[in-house]
């Protein structure tokens, strides 16, 4: 009986690996926005990527921060050169889990509102967050996420000289829209 | 028995699987480099009076007001230079990343002087392992004096347009070492159309080295010198101790300023003992010793307008 239990238990082990549901993404969009009177600031970044492993909730984002394209050239420059120092921290990210979301949400057609609790790191600070989201599952199979949430620059360490505070919002817009494949 | 031992080996050797998952961003394996080319080597266009390494971006126009007040030597009398200064105005466009032209108009000599800037090769910060930086400079200029004041013309002289013209061709060879340091050589000759005497070379050879130590994120100290070869210029008045200079009466241009950074502006703070703001002036017809206080306060202002916006670059 012990003998049968335990290769039931070893057979089980397998099963489990099968049933992990991976969903990846090499082209996810993450903007940010910035609207104050003086000035309206946004970088769009396609290349972001993420990891969703559906059976436990296990998410990671990241994106390169020289990826971010602004309307402007110059601003561009100064974003990575003056404020997040791209050179030095080339990365930003999250890593967390999705409470309460499972492998068989992402396979039913419809929307599910998903809370994702990590860590975001970003100009070499790491900060514990709570992030909401949607996840929408088309009749396709397809499995979109979407988000947006704001941060504090100076939350980051990010800092804006007294000149051009004006010209920069206290929180920044972020947006986040994931299409995922299965891996 | 045999069947258990067969299950165990698989399932063994499926843990390491498992365990592996800690980063699930590594499943994505490597990424792919892109192409990224280094980015402000100079906070702008100009490292003072010289070309930099850095072009307007494409589809960007920056507007530059360029001042040089009078020498600091004038002393109080002349308010140390500040009862006197000299203006150029100029716009500059960015027609590719590679590609951009400029004008200006000065009001030292009435200068009217235009050029094309192009970089040949640009350093690589990730994806490809060019080292440096290689642009080419062709400017012209022009004086419109009116031809009793164009000072190498004499008596009864014939009066062509084009011996009001003058050419500089450079080479910007440079490298942003670091985030603290570029370095850049520019070799270059400057052509005169017509020069005052037969002792003078119409073909001014002349190598220039500059180089900019940011300080602050916003704050940057640079420095160029141009070094004109001897024999080849001559002023029209040479005090008598100075016939045996190696150019008499002219001083190679020896300019150090800041460069400080505000959002859509950069001021360009300097010291320099040349009087023009274009290479056939600053390289061949700088007059200012900097021993004798022969040093102009300076500044120039760069205010960029995004007038174009290119297509972002196409995402595969």
């Amino acid at each position: 009986m012990t003998k049968h239990l335990i290769l039931a238990a070893l057979f089980a082990a397998p099963l489990t690996l099968a049933a992990q549901e991976r969903y990846a993404t090499r082209t996810g969009h993450i903007s940010f926005h910035s609207d104050t009177p003086m000035e309206k600031i946004e970088a769009h970044n396609h290349k972001s990527t993420s990891v969703l492993d559906a059976s436990t909730g296990a998410v990671e984002f990241a994106v390169l921060m020289k990826g971010f394209e602004f309307d402007k050239a110059l601003m561009q420059e100064h974003f990575n050169e003056n404020y997040v120092e791209s050179d030095k921290f080339p990365k930003a990210g999250f890593k967390g889990k999705f409470n309460g979301l499972t492998a068989d949400d992402l396979k039913k057609a419809g929307t599910k509102e998903v809370t994702a609790e990590g860590e975001m790191s970003m100009h070499g600070v790491t900060k514990p967050v709570t992030i909401k989201g949607t996840f929408t599952m088309e009749p396709t199979g397809a499995v979109k996420a979407s988000s947006t949430f704001t941060i504090k620059p100076e939350d980051y360490n990010i800092t804006i000289p007294g000149m051009v505070r004006d010209n920069i919002a206290k929180e920044i817009t972020i947006k986040v829209q994931m299409d995922y494949v299965k891996m | 028995m045999f069947r258990s031992t067969f299950t165990l080996i698989a399932a063994l050797a499926c843990t390491p699987v498992l365990l592996a998952q800690d980063d699930l961003l590594d499943l994505l394996g490597e990424e792919e480099k892109t192409k990224e080319f280094t980015t402000a080597s100079f906070k702008t266009s100009r490292v003072i009076n010289g070309h930099s390494l850095e072009n307007t971006a494409h589809g960007v126009l920056d507007f530059k007001i360029n001042h040089r007040f009078g020498f600091l030597n004038g002393g109080l009398y002349e308010w140390f230079g500040l009862d006197q200064a000299w203006v150029r105005l100029g716009f500059e466009y960015g027609i590719t990343d590679r590609l951009q032209i400029g004008i200006g108009r000065s009001s030292f000599q009435k200068y009217v002087d235009g050029f094309a800037k192009y970089k040949i090769l640009r350093q690589c910060e990730s994806g490809c392992g060019m080292p440096l930086t290689l642009s080419l400079v062709a400017s012209s200029n022009v004086t419109t004096l009116r031809s009793s004041e164009v000072p190498w013309y004499s008596e009864g002289r014939e009066d062509y347009f084009t011996h009001r013209m003058a050419y500089s061709f450079q080479m910007l060879i440079g490298r942003k070492f670091s985030d603290a340091l570029t370095l850049q050589l520019m070799p270059g000759v400057v052509h005169r159309n017509l020069v005052r005497t037969v002792a003078e070379k119409n073909d001014v050879m002349n190598i220039g080295a500059a180089g900019r130590v940011k300080l602050t994120k916003r704050l940057a100290l640079n420095a160029e010198y141009f070094y004109v070869l001897p024999g080849q210029t001559m002023a029209a008045e040479v005090p008598t101790d100075r016939m045996d200079d190696p150019n008499p009466g002219y001083k190679n241009s020896l300019s150090i300023g800041f460069d400080i950074e505000t959002g859509g502006h950069v001021f360009q703070l300097h010291f320099t003992n040349s009087t023009a703001m274009n290479e056939r002036g600053y390289i061949t017809e700088t007059t200012g010793d900097w021993l004798k206080g022969d040093i102009h306060f300076g500044f120039n202002v760069s205010r960029v307008f995004t007038v174009y916006r290119p297509k972002p670059k196409v995402v595969e």
